[in-house]
């Protein structure tokens, strides 16, 4: 199991470098979202893999780290709030220069070639 | 605490009379009068401690665990410099009021004046060394946006950039010397400091610390070779240049000099280096002075002059030479700030400065004249004025010094031709400008100006005959206490009297005034010599030459690394973090597998991890239609929400979803206005960032392995124990959230709501172009709102805000929370106006998403606020069972007024982003119907 989910980290991972490294603005902004899901998946991940055993209060229960959970639950919300920033900023920027490319400068409609 | 209040009633200030300027001119020179005298009042019962002969420290702690306090001390010194800070102060806010014109903001003026005054005394008023060197920045940096106050004027930016440059630098040497001097000492403070006076000079660190503390101070008392920024700093405003840059702030310098006294001076390093310096400063300041045609210009050479003047008493380092030294820096504040405001109201009343152009004022502003001659004939040093005293005193020492040395005869000749010089430039500033013929071509008919502007000119003038009629009655006392303080040691003999009988001091004073005069009978013949041959000769050529040189060299190396193109860097980002994470590799003996048990893998979770991992790879694949992407992007994360179900994260899993559906109708609705296709790439880039996704995915793979197969400890236990008991809740997550963490959580709301309102300012008045038909040339269903979506939605909300509710009641005791229960509330109602359109929704729901964010951030920072009241930390929480009909046991936590807080941060900026954009799309439907 363990391998399987690093393998998912992987996968995110390299599918949010590809994108990110795009020349357009939504590919970047899927590329961060993807991102987003390799960072969130590793940073919960560091408190080990476990089943059934959620961190709420039981008699006799055991518990997983509720640590990492705590700090990944808001990563997911802050990085919906950047997504937008990120997706607003591009919206922006093609109103002001006319295209959708990351570099920012006025280049044709269609982008670089 | 008195002291500490003292400095920062001024920085307070300039938030009051800023406001203050609203309310009209003259109550904002008002308001500025009176923090300045609440400081002053704050101050003067204290001033009975210096004269009593303590010293007084006040410490407070601020970074304990680094050693450093906020420190503050008043002693002889510190209270003769608070006294001229604040005193010429308060005449300078009543000159300025009449200086301004009407297009001048007072506002911005007085507090830039508020913080300059109170980071000066916040120098003066300093124990500790690095908090000196906190209040010394701060004028250095003051001094710039006064400099620049006519920020339209060219040569007041380039004089304030140039100002900030020389004084910035200076102020980094002087934090290496801090350094260096608390290295040698072991500690910061001045008490100590200078009590190791001995301990420093035999340090072999003492050449290193006493040049690098040097070089602080010979760049702001604006000394030879740093002199030239201070006649460009003359583009400020008079009533600047009256009091930072003859009054105080150039005098910080040589308070540094004579607060270091004792722990520095001594050695012959320090002899040499000092009063070299003050020597050549004294007489290229004094040469030079003469020349200037510019009033302002022969006053700011006047004021390097005496600057060097007194830099070169400390340096002679006897006893009686820095008593000298104190004095003289009481009398040229005195007679160099009325002289600058006489030299401003010539400016003011006649509409310029230039001496070739100024004659003859004697007939159009006689009083002024009069108050100027007596203020120019201290500058001189003429018998009677203050100006007088200190300067014998220093012929006295110059011969003292001298006498016995082979050559000893240069000294006094050199100190005796740069008196010379000062009485002719004195003479030339009186005479040019009120006497010698008829003004030419003034701009203005020149009059004497309003009553009260010449009242601050006035006090001066009267303290300057003072002193120097009667010096044993008035300052007499003050420069003992302040001289004491400087030497730290009982006084050398010395009588302050206007006679002293035939001695070699009046004859050196005797010579000057004869060889002034003899100069400035010669002037017009040394004016043309100086005109050939020295006028392009200026320190400033050199300068621009070294800031040419240091902006080529960085923007060539920036250019070397950044071309403008932000995708390439992020690939060498990406590039240099892989190289950084893969070199510790090769030749690390560490296996990649641990030795922790792994789980078994089993059908289900293969399946979906399968499925996660095609959508991801199908997504990259179809990226260039974005809409498609879209979709197949969505897989993905709804897997990663089933991932959090599987391993024990129902919180993820809710939060991860529920985000899901907000992110995706977020880049629905942006995607409208963005190109349908991405164009193709490069084929070299392709493959170039597909390798580069290749080595980034292997890396984070390989590392999340080796992560995983290792056996760890945890902190867990702590939040698991004390979360029932602490926190009053059984979802530990959730506790660490409100409780435990609140602090990291009131970050991330605030985070999160600037975020929004970045968004909201960004969308402000934008205006989109979007393409009428689709990708595939479809016309868009003109069907905007589907009957069957509304009735449905709408039978839907009540359920789903319950929901909400719900997930927010129970979230302290099982998952669920503010957070979820916020992104459900937001989906709800988003789904609304999906349905139903802005406008309807407008209509029904009344308000704006702002003051909802603004009241949960303020929820949530009262609740922490509210543990205050019951005298615990902030955000402390508490909790306590109520039993009641229908709900049985219900348990109340503050906690859970903060997770209400959350929940109204995440409702209003998930609404506030989605809504906005969506408002785009209404405008353009609006604008321009489908056919």
């Amino acid at each position: 199991m363990e391998a399987l989910i690093a393998l998912i980290i992987g996968v995110l991972t390299a599918c949010g470098v590809f994108l990110a490294l795009r020349g357009q603005t939504f590919p970047v902004v899927l590329g961060l979202t993807f991102m987003s899901y390799a960072v969130n998946l590793f940073l919960f991940a560091m408190g080990r893999l476990a089943i059934g055993v959620p961190p709420v209060i039981a008699d006799g229960a055991r518990y997983t780290d509720p640590l990492p959970q705590a700090l990944v639950l808001t990563a997911i919300v802050i990085s919906f709030g950047m997504t937008a920033f990120v997706i607003v900023l591009a919206l922006k920027a093609r109103a002001e220069l006319g295209n959708d490319h990351v570099d920012g400068t006025h280049y044709d409609e269609d982008g670089p070639r | 605490m008195t002291l500490f209040f003292a400095v920062l009633i001024p920085f307070v200030g300039a938030a009051l009379v800023a406001l203050a300027s609203r309310l009209g001119r003259s109550q904002s020179a008002w308001a500025t009068g009176a923090v300045t005298l609440a400081s002053l009042a704050l101050l003067a019962p204290l001033f009975a401690v210096p004269f009593d002969g303590d010293t007084l420290v006040q410490q407070h702690d601020w970074l304990p665990a680094l050693g450093l306090n906020l420190a503050f001390r008043l002693d002889g010194l510190a209270m003769l410099f608070a006294g001229l800070i604040l005193g010429i102060g308060l005449l300078i806010v009543l000159y300025a009021r009449y200086y301004l014109s009407e297009r001048d903001s007072m506002g911005r003026f007085y507090s830039y004046l508020m913080l300059f005054m109170g980071s000066m005394l916040g120098i003066v008023l300093s124990e500790n060394l690095i908090q000196l060197l906190i209040f010394w920045e701060l004028t250095s940096l003051s001094s710039f946006l006064l400099i620049s106050y006519w920020q339209h004027r060219e040569e007041a930016r380039q004089g304030a950039r140039m100002a900030l440059a020389v004084t910035g630098m200076g102020g980094f040497a002087l934090l290496g010397g801090f350094l260096l001097l608390g290295h040698i000492v072991g500690s910061y403070e001045l008490s100590v400091v200078l009590a190791s006076g001995d301990l420093i000079r035999a340090h072999p660190l003492y050449v290193p610390t006493l040049v690098l503390v040097l070089l602080g101070v010979f760049t702001k008392s604006a000394q030879f070779p740093f002199h030239f920024w201070l006649p460009h700093a003359m583009a400020a405003p008079t009533p600047v240049s009256a009091y930072l840059h003859s009054a105080t702030m150039v005098k910080a310098g040589v308070f540094l000099l004579a607060r270091l006294y004792p722990a520095l001076s001594g050695t012959s390093e320090w002899f040499w280096l000092v009063s070299g310096t003050g020597l050549a400063t004294l007489l290229i300041g004094a040469f030079v002075a003469l020349f200037k045609h510019d009033l302002k210009g022969l006053l700011a050479y006047s004021t390097i002059s005496h600057l060097g003047l007194i830099t070169l008493l400390f340096g002679l380092s006897t006893p009686l030479a820095a008593v000298a030294g104190v004095f003289h820096i009481i009398n040229h504040a005195t007679f160099k700030a009325s002289l600058f405001m006489a030299a401003g109201i010539i400016d003011h009343e006649a509409g310029t400065r230039d001496m070739r152009r100024l004659n003859g004022l004697w007939k159009f502003m006689p009083y002024t004249a009069t108050l100027a001659m007596v203020a120019a004939a201290a500058m001189a040093g003429v018998p009677l004025m203050n100006g007088f005293l200190s300067k014998e005193m220093f012929f006295a020492e110059a011969m003292q010094i001298s006498a016995g040395h082979v050559g000893g005869w240069l000294l006094p000749a050199l100190v005796t031709l740069a008196g010379a010089f000062a009485v002719a430039y004195s003479i030339r500033f009186i005479h040019d400008v009120f006497f010698n013929g008829e003004p030419i071509n003034l701009p203005k008919t020149p009059h004497e100006p309003p009553r009260w502007m010449k009242v601050p000119v006035e006090i001066l003038v009267v303290l300057c005959l003072m002193v120097g009629i009667a010096p044993a009655l008035t300052v007499a006392p003050l420069l003992a206490v302040a001289a004491s303080a400087t030497l730290q040691a009982p006084l050398p003999a010395y009588h302050l009297a206007l006679w002293h009988g035939f001695n070699p001091a009046l004859a050196m004073s005797l010579t000057a005034m004869a060889g002034g005069i003899a100069i400035y009978l010669l002037r017009r013949p040394l004016f043309a010599l100086h005109a050939r041959r020295l006028d392009r000769l200026d320190a400033r050529v050199v300068y621009n030459f070294l800031l040419d040189a240091l902006f080529a060299l960085s923007s060539r190396i920036t250019r070397l690394i950044d071309t403008g193109s932000l995708q390439r860097q992020v690939f060498l980002l990406l590039l240099a973090a892989l190289v950084l994470g893969f070199s510790p590799w090769p030749g690390s003996a560490t296996p990649l597998t641990g030795m922790r048990a792994g789980l078994p893998l089993d059908a289900v979770s293969l399946l979906a991890g399968a499925a996660l991992i095609v959508a991801a790879l199908t997504t990259v694949w179809l990226q260039r239609q974005r809409f498609l992407a879209l979709i197949t992007i969505g897989v993905v994360g709804l897997v990663v929400s089933l991932t959090f179900v599987k391993f024990s994260a129902p919180d993820l899993a809710l939060t991860q979803l529920s985000v899901e559906i907000v992110t995706i109708i977020l880049l629905l609705l942006a995607l409208y206005f963005l190109p349908q296709q991405t164009a193709r790439e490069r084929d070299w880039r392709i493959w170039r960032d597909g390798v580069t996704a290749l080595l980034a995915g292997s890396a984070a793979a390989l590392l999340a392995w080796a992560v995983l197969s290792r056996p760890y400890d945890t902190i867990a236990g702590y939040f698991i124990e004390h979360s029932l008991p602490g926190g009053g809740g059984r979802n530990v997550v959730n506790v660490i959230l409100v409780d435990f963490r609140g602090y990291d959580t009131l970050g991330e709301i605030t985070v999160l709501a600037l975020a929004a309102l970045g968004i909201h300012a960004l969308l402000e008045n934008l205006r989109l172009d979007a393409p009428d038909r689709d990708a595939a040339g479809r016309a868009w269903n003109r069907d905007l709102y589907p009957l069957i979506m509304a009735t449905l939605t709408q039978l839907l909300l009540p359920l789903a805000l319950l929901v909400a509710v719900f997930i927010l009641l129970r979230g302290h005791n099982q998952p669920g929370g503010g957070f979820i229960a916020g992104l459900v509330t937001a989906v709800a109602l988003i789904v609304q106006y999906l349905a139903r359109g802005n406008a309807w929704m407008h209509a029904r729901l009344a308000g704006a998403p702002q003051p909802v964010i603004a009241a949960g951030l303020a929820l949530a920072t009262l609740t922490g606020l509210a543990s205050w009241a019951f005298g615990h930390p902030f955000l402390t929480s508490t909790f306590g069972h109520l039993h009641g009909p229908l709900v049985g046991d219900f348990e109340l936590a503050s906690a859970m007024a903060f997770d209400l807080g959350v929940f109204l941060v995440v409702v209003g900026v998930t609404l506030l982003i989605l809504v906005q954009i969506g408002a785009l799309h209404d405008s353009r439907i609006n604008r321009k119907p489908v056919p």
